[in-house]
């Protein structure tokens, strides 16, 4: 039978029990900020490292997709982002201005990140899996003005709408041969080489803004949740009570760096702590996954439920010969972990997985299974030290009152003032107010809380989708069919898969004239792609003669779904 | 090229076109890695999989993904399990 607890290693752990004394002063202090106020994530994550004994330290191990591995130092880190940074300077590029990264994981990308924060500029990631669309609206909302990419994803997803983004003035490729073959693209390559590799650091301060991650909601377009340099608080903080990282440590984060966990975690944190980064150029591939946890002695492995889902239908054969000693602590995030995945890895390495909970808006993980807790699984786990969280009834209209009884379910609420709590969504201030009551940010996930005070996620409370741990926007993927002229209507909904959570599913509506025959679904399955890249567009589409709708006109997704799944629909009084 | 792997092109480009419509065969260089190329996610690419399971009855296991990265190395993969 599967336990409903698992005690914690009898192993020291260096977390902090919650209740423990923690501060964000403290953690200020352990981190060596100066009074003066200045702070620059990748002076912290970079510079300080590269200038003390561990300057020859691993930061990232590369492993490229053909089997060639790419060690770079944290001395060798800050010359490449000193360069990088210098070269933005000779760019124009100044404080405040918003640099757009758009690649595979390579060693490129992770210099321009920090590199960029080294100068004072705002780093967007975008997913490799976006289509034009997705890339034209969010560099057009934040007025971007340097994206970083790479000749085949310029060519294939950006020169089409060029025109269409005149903020954008400088587009570097981190592949080009330096021939200047792409019209108006500079060579990367070329820049460093020609820039300085003097010290690029710009004066920046805690709340100088730094990071900028789009997420969805369930209407309007993606939201920017801008993020301040004093975020690096809780990304070190978090990183060592709810990752258990320490700094002589070989860590794996598997997100993709156009993800915020990919930033958080798979960029910042781990070189905040000083420890090793392994990145993998390469596409999910089960064996090689095993493979890079056993060769590559990996201690602290942060990864998905997704990935675990497919680990775990890959059978114990996968695992057959493979022994694991070096790995102490596995952490997943991204959705809730069923209570299976969480007692599969005892079986698979011998360590449970540790789930926790955050958001984009939340910056790092804000409630966590710890090393120093009992797992309870399926559970998300307590509030890691500096976070207070709560359960409150929020109900449109009213005042929101705190649920203390346990067990009820309510929405998650978390008490302002973690230092990477997001400091605005770009250009919304209506919608960035709405998510607070008082000192309190309502985070739209549904929660109940157990008398141990461990958290149990329960649902959204609005339709948003979470496809591979993704939040996606229905409005963004339906907006994009109906460009298409066949299309009356589209309504976009989350259906449930055992592996990815949920696949988007398009209802589509089509003019009187059309006919809606297979010829159709495929073309409008190629526009949506072509539009939006296949991490946003709809896995599957079909027809129907219409949509639901509210009395106020608003299709009614909910209702949508309820027919897929085949539910109860509930109460329809408010429909048309 | 034997008839039997261009066969076998045909069908896998077929399954891959039923779920990325959008993309141009002719522009799929055969040695290097698929998913590269074209803009295939994971899900995809695990319906690319299973659908190949399903209509060529040949199922690839996890322990062998690393065998299947280029078409070419799909095509060769096939033909050793599928009847001449």
């Amino acid at each position: 039978m599967r336990p409903l607890l698992i005690r914690k290693s009898p192993v020291d752990s260096l977390s902090l029990a919650p209740g423990s004394e923690f501060s964000w002063p403290q953690v200020g202090h352990d981190l060596g900020l100066s009074a003066d106020g200045h702070l620059n994530i990748a002076a912290l994550a970079v510079d300080r490292h590269a200038h003390s004994a561990r300057a020859d330290r691993t930061a990232f191990r590369f492993l490229g997709a053909d089997g060639n591995t790419r060690n770079v130092s944290y001395r060798e880190l800050a010359e490449l982002t000193d360069r990088f940074g210098n070269a933005l300077k000779s760019l124009g590029v100044v404080k405040g201005d918003c640099v757009f990264v758009l690649c595979d994981r390579v060693c490129a990308l992770y210099v321009a990140v920090l590199g960029a924060l080294k100068v004072g500029a705002v780093v967007s990631p975008l997913f490799q899996s976006f289509g034009p669309e997705p890339i034209r609206n969010r560099i057009a909302q934040a007025a971007g003005k340097v994206l970083v990419t790479s000749s085949s994803l310029y060519q294939r997803r950006v020169a089409s709408l060029r025109a269409e983004l005149p903020s954008l003035e400088h587009v570097l490729l981190i592949d080009d041969s330096g021939a200047g073959g792409i019209a108006d693209t500079l060579d990367l390559a070329t820049l460093l080489r020609d820039a300085p590799n003097t010290p690029a650091l710009v004066a920046t301060a805690a709340e100088d803004p730094a990071l900028l991650h789009f997420t969805s909601g369930t209407t309007g377009l993606p939201k920017g949740a801008l993020h301040v340099h004093g975020a690096v608080l809780t990304h070190y903080a978090s990183a060592r009570s709810a990752l258990d990282l320490r700094p002589d440590d070989v860590f794996w984060c598997t997100a993709d760096p156009g993800w915020v966990t990919g930033t958080s975690y798979g960029i910042i944190a781990p070189l905040v702590l000083g420890a090793t980064s392994i990145v993998d150029e390469a596409d999910f591939d089960p064996l090689r996954w095993i493979h890079i946890l056993e060769s590559e002695r990996v201690n602290v492995w942060y990864t998905a439920p997704t990935a675990i889902r497919l680990l775990m239908k890959a059978g114990p054969e996968l695992f057959a010969g493979h022994r694991f000693p070096d790995l102490r602590f596995i952490a997943s995030v991204g959705e809730a972990l069923n209570p299976e995945a969480v007692c599969w890895g005892l079986e698979a390495f011998g360590r449970p997985i540790h789930d926790n909970w955050w958001q984009s808006e939340t910056g790092g993980i804000m409630i966590a299974n710890t090393a120093a807790l009992d797992i309870k699984p399926g559970s998300m786990g307590r509030p890691l030290p500096g976070v207070v969280a709560h359960v409150v009834r929020h109900v449109e209209g009213e005042p929101v009152t705190l649920i203390e009884t346990p067990d009820t379910v309510g929405e998650l609420a978390l008490e302002t003032g973690w230092p990477s709590m997001f400091r605005g969504y770009l250009g919304q201030p209506a919608r960035y107010r709405d998510c607070f009551a008082g000192k309190l940010y309502l985070t739209g996930d549904l929660v109940r809380r157990d008398a141990d005070g461990y958290y149990w996620f329960v649902g959204r409370s609005d339709d948003v989708i979470k496809s591979s741990g993704h939040l996606i926007g229905a409005f963004e993927v339906e907006s994009a069919l109906m460009e298409h002229p066949a299309v009356a209507e589209a309504g976009v909904i989350g259906k449930p898969d055992v592996l990815a959570g949920e696949v988007i599913k398009a209802f589509v509506v089509v003019k009187h004239d059309i006919a809606a025959d297979e010829d159709l679904r495929l073309e409008l399955l190629a526009h949506a792609r072509r539009r939006l890249g296949a991490a946003v567009a709809p896995k599957e589409i079909a027809f129907v003669p219409a949509l639901p709708h509210t009395r106020s006109g608003k299709i009614m997704r909910r209702l949508l779904k309820a027919k897929e799944l085949g539910l109860p629909e509930g109460d329809c009084s408010t429909l048309a | 090229m034997s008839r039997n792997h261009e066969q076998i092109r045909t069908q896998v480009l077929a399954i891959v076109k039923r779920l990325a419509p959008e993309i141009d065969p002719a522009r799929i260089i055969p040695d290097k890695p698929l998913r590269t190329q074209i803009d295939l996610d994971s899900m995809d690419w695990l319906n690319v999989l299973a659908n190949i399971h399903e209509h060529m009855g040949v199922n690839i296991p996890e322990c062998d993904y690393g065998k299947v990265v280029t078409l070419d190395g799909i095509v060769a993969y096939l033909a050793e399990r599928l009847p001449e």
